[in-house]
């Protein structure tokens, strides 16, 4: 096992384009790190560079004390799992599994036992004779993991590994991954672009956008204090509401902010947790709220309310998302907009959005009524201009 | 559905149409349809096979009964005399032997399918996969020079080849790098998934073996496909023989045959016999590879 440190560390592409102008990180030994972020973030750039298979134009990387930007992928001593898994089509599932011990010149006796260990390990002995093309989407993925592990290398690097299981699957297998990384102890880096897996897998999460890190720290953490308005909007499912507001304090002390032609008082409590709120001047402001912050009113009960129309509403059995449109300009910066849903296109009129609360199924909310929804204004989030978070 | 679990009445009045539909899902094509495809298919195989059985058994008839007609395929008055005829023609030095017109044949094809192979096939995985300058305008070249035929280079390459003349060497040597077999090898290794190639790497294995354990078992349709082509092209090469080759010992098949026509006294059952058994190497080499080449032809790419 090993430590995998980041200096600095850039990719320039022939052509001058910069997938990662310089990140500097340290995946501490045994840790599980997963790098997520949008398409063309560079987190798939990342692990290649750790690999081997793309060369570092500048800074330095380690794996242990090691610097190995000039070695070779097989001298590294990593093992990687890919997203299509690259199984061997020829090669048994033994002889894919083993073919790494083969390259390495181990004794026909070794790569036999270490491969069976492997394989039962992960419930493959059964298919060790086997092709890829007779084996379901998650045998094939463990025979992935099985090559992966037989070789008991430094780190595991995984590339998206189970974007092409079918949902039911990859709850599964993403239960297995962690509990095997758990078991065999080693330095794991896993890149996804499924905050769901980065907040459910991952030791420590790397949000990464436009080949910069946004934030690396354990997924309660990424959740609950998000540094931007780009980590806020996109950990968190469904994500979080972004919108534009303004800020007002009034003589008696109140703060305030706007939601459309609404204001919402924010509790003392929420600006002594957040001093730099506390000594903001009053002005524009942006402002989030997570889908569970709002919370169904009935008979109007709570002061913090909104009154809203709802627009869709999705019933998952134990909780119904309402989709609704309000009199709000959204909060976003140029990545969080490319992230923007089908539904949030319906949003008609510019100065509208689209918004979404998660609330219990009864009592029952149908589409196109009129309902109040109460703010748990606690739970609100505020970002300055350039959308830092104002803590 | 089986009908097991369909209650009586309810099979009963099922539309004509859907028990049509049921009948088919079942048991495949009516008859009506396997009907029509053999009164397709049947005429157009014979149209192509028809020639190759004239040949075979015309080989076997009297020369003058060759040119009767349909009367050819009567089975009467079947020999081999034929057949021995062509041996006992071809049988010294001053006009080569049979056996040796197919052994040069076999070493010619012999030598540019096992040449071929090798060298098209790395230099294919050398234009897909490797990277170095020059690479794009390479793989241009190669692509230009598929359409160039080998008439327009016959005079060239006889005058870069004159010291080599009357060998097997200048025989097989300008056709062992095709364009097209790399232009095939190509497709398929740019087709082949890269991680494929990459996870070789995280494994171990640096260019060469990636090549020999990854790639090559992987192409073997691709292999049996170039293997086929070039040797049926080097197997029937004909004008550039003519041009390098006058010593009867190193003559190929297809050579010796246009001399034996050339050169009274023949008869057209010898030239069949002489025929069958230029074709038959051909044959067999398309039994044995088959399997693959219908594969290579028919499939694209990998699956997993």
């Amino acid at each position: 096992m090993a430590t995998i440190k980041y200096d600095n560390v850039e990719k320039t592409y022939p052509d001058g384009t910069k997938a990662i102008p310089g990140i500097s990180l340290e995946v501490r030994d045994g840790e599980f790190m997963v790098f997520v972020g949008p398409s063309g973030c560079g987190k798939s750039t990342v692990l290649r560079l750790t690999a081997g298979l793309e060369d570092i134009t500048g800074g330095s990387l380690f794996i242990g004390d090691r610097v190995v930007n000039s070695l070779a992928p097989q001298q590294r001593d990593i093992a990687m799992v890919f997203q299509d898994y690259a199984l061997y089509p020829h090669m048994t599932v033994r002889d894919n599994i083993g073919f790494a011990l083969r390259m390495m010149g181990r004794p026909k006796s070794e790569i036999r036992q270490r491969v069976e260990a492997a394989a039962g390990r992960l419930s493959l002995t059964a298919l060790l004779d086997r092709k890829p093309r007779n084996l379901s989407g998650g045998q094939r993925q463990r025979v992935a993991m099985g090559r992966a592990i037989v070789r008991e290398p430094q780190a595991f690097l995984m590339d998206e590994p189970l974007s092409n299981l079918d949902a039911k699957l990859r709850v599964q297998m993403r239960a297995e991954i962690s509990s095997l990384q758990r078991q065999l102890g080693v330095t794991t880096v896993y890149v996804t672009h499924d905050q769901v897996e980065a907040m459910t897998m991952g030791d420590r999460v790397a949000v990464m956008k436009s080949g910069l890190l946004q934030q690396v720290a354990p997924p309660e953490e990424l959740y609950e204090r998000p540094v931007n308005i780009f980590v806020a909007g996109f950990i968190g499912s469904p994500k979080m509401n972004l919108f534009e507001s303004v800020l007002r304090r009034d003589r008696d002390g109140g703060t305030f902010v706007t939601f459309g032609a609404q204001e919402l008082a924010i509790p003392k409590e929420v600006l002594r947790e957040r001093p730099s709120l506390g000594q903001r001047k009053d002005g524009p402001i942006k402002v989030g709220i997570r889908p569970d912050g709002f919370i169904l009113t009935p008979n109007g009960s709570s002061d913090q309310s909104i009154e809203v129309t709802t627009e869709v509403v999705e019933s998952l059995g134990n909780e119904r998302m309402v989709h609704f449109i309000a009199q709000v300009r959204k909060a976003s910066d140029a990545d969080t907009r490319d992230q923007r849903t089908d539904l949030e296109e319906i949003a008609p009129d510019a100065g509208t959005s689209m918004f979404i609360a998660r609330v219990p199924p009864y009592p029952r909310v149908h589409e196109r009524e009129t309902i109040r929804l109460g703010v748990n204004t606690k739970g609100l989030y505020f970002f300055d201009e350039e959308g830092n978070s104002l803590f | 559905m089986s009908n097991a679990s369909i209650p009586r009445h309810q099979v009963m009045t099922l539309s004509p149409k859907v028990r049509d539909r049921t009948r088919i899902g079942r048991l495949g094509p009516s008859r009506l349809r396997i009907a029509v495809n053999y009164l397709v298919m049947v005429p157009v195989t014979l149209l192509f096979v028809s020639p190759i059985i004239y040949m075979f058994i015309a080989s076997f008839k009297p020369n003058n009964e060759v040119l009767s007609g349909f009367g050819v395929f009567s089975l009467q008055d079947l020999s081999f005399n034929n057949y021995l005829s062509i041996f006992s023609r071809f049988s010294g030095s001053d006009t080569g032997t049979f056996t040796g017109f197919l052994t040069t044949s076999l070493i010619v094809s012999a030598a540019t399918v096992i040449g071929g192979l090798v060298v098209n096939s790395m230099a294919a995985y050398a234009l897909a996969r490797l990277r170095w300058p020059g690479r794009n305008l390479f793989l241009l070249a190669v692509i230009a020079l598929v359409i160039v035929p080998f008439e327009a280079i016959a005079v060239p390459l006889f005058y870069m080849l004159d010291g080599l003349r009357n060998t097997y060497l200048v025989q097989f040597l300008p056709f062992i790098a095709s364009p097209f077999s790399i232009y095939l090898f190509y497709s398929f290794f740019a087709g082949l998934p890269k991680s494929l190639e990459e996870a070789a790497r995280v494994d171990g294995a640096g260019a060469w073996r990636t090549f020999f354990f990854i790639m090559l078992p992987n192409a073997r349709p691709v292999f049996a496909t170039v293997a086929i082509l070039q040797f049926m092209a080097s197997w029937s090469s004909f004008l550039w023989p003519v041009m390098v080759i006058d010593d009867p010992t190193v003559r190929p098949l297809p050579l010796a045959i246009s001399v034996y026509v050339g050169t009274p006294p023949y008869g057209w059952g010898n030239i069949m016999a002489f025929g069958v058994m230029m074709v038959l190497p051909m044959l067999v080499m398309f039994l044995i590879f088959q399997r693959w080449f219908i594969r290579s032809v028919v499939t694209s790419g990998v699956k997993g």
